[in-house]
């Protein structure tokens, strides 16, 4: 560790008690011809250590560029932070140089993506991609990190492993290429592993093994996990917490419960509304009306307003802040909030 | 893997008769005489003539001349040019020269192409960008004769660093304004190529996970982008290789070098059948073997392409 480091924050020794990440007042933007494209708009969330917070939004919503911002993988230019602080383990990412960067990255922080084909180099065998993590952050000769490989293959439970270690990714199956993607962000025994919409590429029963899979390496490892996506069942099973995020902002948050059970706010209704239930078979679907916003030009106010059912003037206007959600009673409800100006009346009618 | 060779070496038999028999066919029926063309103005005494049409086997039908010389050829024997020189001895004078030439070009495509596009395609939009874009503009659009005399007249005569023509073509140094003006084409393109594939495989999503990876920016660069970038420009530079071995007749003919694309110039000019039918025999090989090359090549850098 570099000695600014250490004079920014405890020696390494101590134990970290705050969150693992902490992002405050995060902007993202990106200037391009056509006007400034404001991605994320001061979005805060935390993720402790062996948590689990869920991003949901739909496409454009900013959850991925939130997560490239973290990862630091944003293309700068023409992607820009003009405001905002990333902690991690209680350091803003933002002002450190670019070496220290490179070495959280992987090691601390990992990422999962997508589409683990299109993420995974064509012409290098998936055994050399595993083993790369340990020659570049361990110095690791090739044989040593051929071996690592195999261990991580057989930990993901790949079958074969020792054999298929030379194969190249086109040569495996969808579910065995993310549990690839898994390994390698495992590889180095990060703190907090961001996956960004690990499963949306797979076939449903294989998305549940991979979800499952990573579930279980998480507990094992305790780390902090942020598990992005637009897809509501995944949630459900491994999320303590969600944060639902619209237009750039975060417009709820809330354990994961009681979110299903009473969201505080019209976007997240609106969504759970559109999942498709069983016992409304042959109705017609819910679909919120309306398209998510032009992010060259947010509608002023409330960003959901001209497709919230409940808009009133003052959306129109005012940008309604991410206000505490309490009981009937006055107690605040733990871990939610609602950027809505009607969230009791939201919450009630659920 | 092997059967794959096998069956594109076996594809070539055909190739090989077919290209040989149009090249044949199209020689012959060239208009005019050779055998005239051998007395000049002078009357010819037509039993010397009805002699050489026999040495030659002007005096056979088309059909059995081109067995005679397919024969000949699976013996290694190209036959006799009309000057009397075995055009085997022709062909070992002009290839050597033509094979140094082009491998002098075929070195400037790389040391100065490759690192064009490379710069051009990591910094697109910057200044080195647009001048190399430019630069390879003019050069792609410039005549290869134009530009040919000018480096001539340039560097030969006005700055008087080279010689004008090349006197003895195992001197490297004196194939370099040569290898440089012959590469000058395929160099542009290589460098175009490089930029527009750098391009593309830098917004890959592989670039990311590699550098979400931690890998440092030259492993992110030298491994993940190159190798994937590479693959058309290889395929590209096997191609031209081939192209560069069936000699410039521009080029030899500006800087005076005796390679191949001037010795067939001048027996096609001349109606030396054995001479061009030769030569262009040994081109088709060198295209074949090139193209199988490039081929195999393509399978080695990319994994993805198999063949059964």
């Amino acid at each position: 560790m570099s000695t600014v480091a250490d004079q920014t924050r405890p020696a390494r020794e101590e134990p970290w008690t705050g969150p693992l990440l902490d992002v405050r007042n995060l902007h993202v933007e990106f200037r391009t011809r056509d006007g400034v494209v404001r991605a994320v708009n001061g979005v805060n969330y935390s993720v402790a250590a062996g948590e689990t917070l869920a991003v949901l939004g739909e496409s454009g919503s900013g959850k991925s560029v939130t997560a490239q911002a973290i990862m630091g993988i944003l293309d700068m230019p023409p992607a820009a932070i003009p405001e905002g602080e990333i902690l991690y383990r209680g350091r803003d990412m933002l002002k450190m140089s670019k070496e220290e960067r490179r070495k959280i990255r992987g090691q601390k922080i990992a990422m999962i993506f997508q589409d683990a084909l299109s993420s995974l180099n064509p012409v290098l065998p998936v055994g050399f991609q595993l083993g790369e993590m340990y020659r570049a952050h361990r110095g690791s000769n090739r044989k040593e990190a051929k071996a690592k490989a195999i261990e991580l293959m057989d930990r993901v439970r790949i079958p074969a492993a020792r054999e298929r270690v030379g194969d190249y990714p086109h040569q495996f199956s969808g579910g065995m290429r993310q549990r690839i993607m898994i390994a390698m962000a495992l590889a180095l025994e990060p703190d907090l592993i961001i996956a960004d919409e690990p499963t949306t590429a797979l076939d449903v029963t294989v998305q549940a093994q991979v979800m499952d899979l990573l579930a279980e390496l998480q507990a094992e490892y305790h780390m902090g996990l942020i598990l992005i996506t637009h897809d509501l069942g995944v949630v459900a099973d491994v999320a303590d917490k969600i944060a639902v995020m619209y237009a750039g902002r975060i417009v709820e948050t809330a354990p994961v419960h009681d979110l299903y059970a009473r969201p505080a706010h019209p976007y997240t209704r609106g969504l759970l509304d559109s999942i498709p239930r069983l016992d409304q078979k042959g109705q017609e679907l819910y679909a919120i009306k309306g398209l998510p916003p032009n992010l060259l030009r947010i509608p002023p106010g409330c960003a959901f307003n001209p497709r919230c059912p409940r808009a009133q003037e003052i959306c129109r206007h005012e940008v309604p802040p991410l206000a505490q959600v309490t009981e009937d009673d006055g107690t605040p409800v733990a871990g939610r909030g609602s950027a809505c100006f009607f969230w009791k009346e939201t919450l009630h009618d659920g | 893997m092997g059967h794959y060779i096998l069956r594109r070496v076996l594809q070539m038999i055909p190739v090989f008769f077919g290209a040989t028999l149009l090249i044949f066919l199209m020689v012959y029926s060239l208009p005019g005489d050779p055998i005239a063309a051998m007395f000049g103005d002078k009357a010819a005494d037509p039993a010397t003539v009805a002699n050489l049409k026999h040495q030659y086997y002007l005096d056979q039908p088309l059909w059995k001349q081109y067995l005679h010389y397919m024969n000949n050829i699976l013996h290694l024997d190209f036959g006799t040019s009309f000057t009397g020189r075995p055009v085997s001895e022709i062909m070992k004078d002009a290839f050597p020269v033509t094979i140094r030439l082009a491998l002098v070009a075929f070195f400037f495509e790389i040391v100065i192409g490759l690192p064009l596009g490379l710069i051009a395609g990591l910094k697109r939009g910057s200044i080195a960008d647009t001048l190399v874009l430019l630069i390879t503009l003019i050069v792609i659009s410039i005549p290869v004769f134009v530009l040919g005399y000018i480096a001539q007249t340039v560097f030969a005569i006005n700055l008087g660093w080279v010689t004008a023509t090349v006197q003895d073509s195992r001197d490297i140094t004196q194939l370099i304004l040569p290898g440089l003006v012959l590469a000058s084409l395929s160099l542009a393109y290589v460098a175009r190529l490089t930029r527009t594939s750098i391009g593309e495989n830098l917004r890959a999503d592989y670039m990311r996970t590699a550098v979400a990876k931690g890998l440092p920016r030259r492993t992110v660069i030298g491994r993940h982008l190159l190798r994937n970038s590479l693959i058309p420009v290889v395929t590209f530079l096997g191609t031209d290789l081939g192209a560069l071995m069936g000699g410039a007749i521009v080029t030899e003919g500006i800087f005076n070098i005796a390679g191949v694309g001037n010795v067939l110039y001048r027996a096609i000019n001349q109606k030396e059948g054995p001479t061009v039918v030769g030569i262009v025999t040994v081109l088709v090989i060198v295209y074949l073997v090139a193209s199988l090359v490039v081929d195999l090549l393509y399978a080695v850098l990319d994994p993805r392409i198999r063949y059964a």
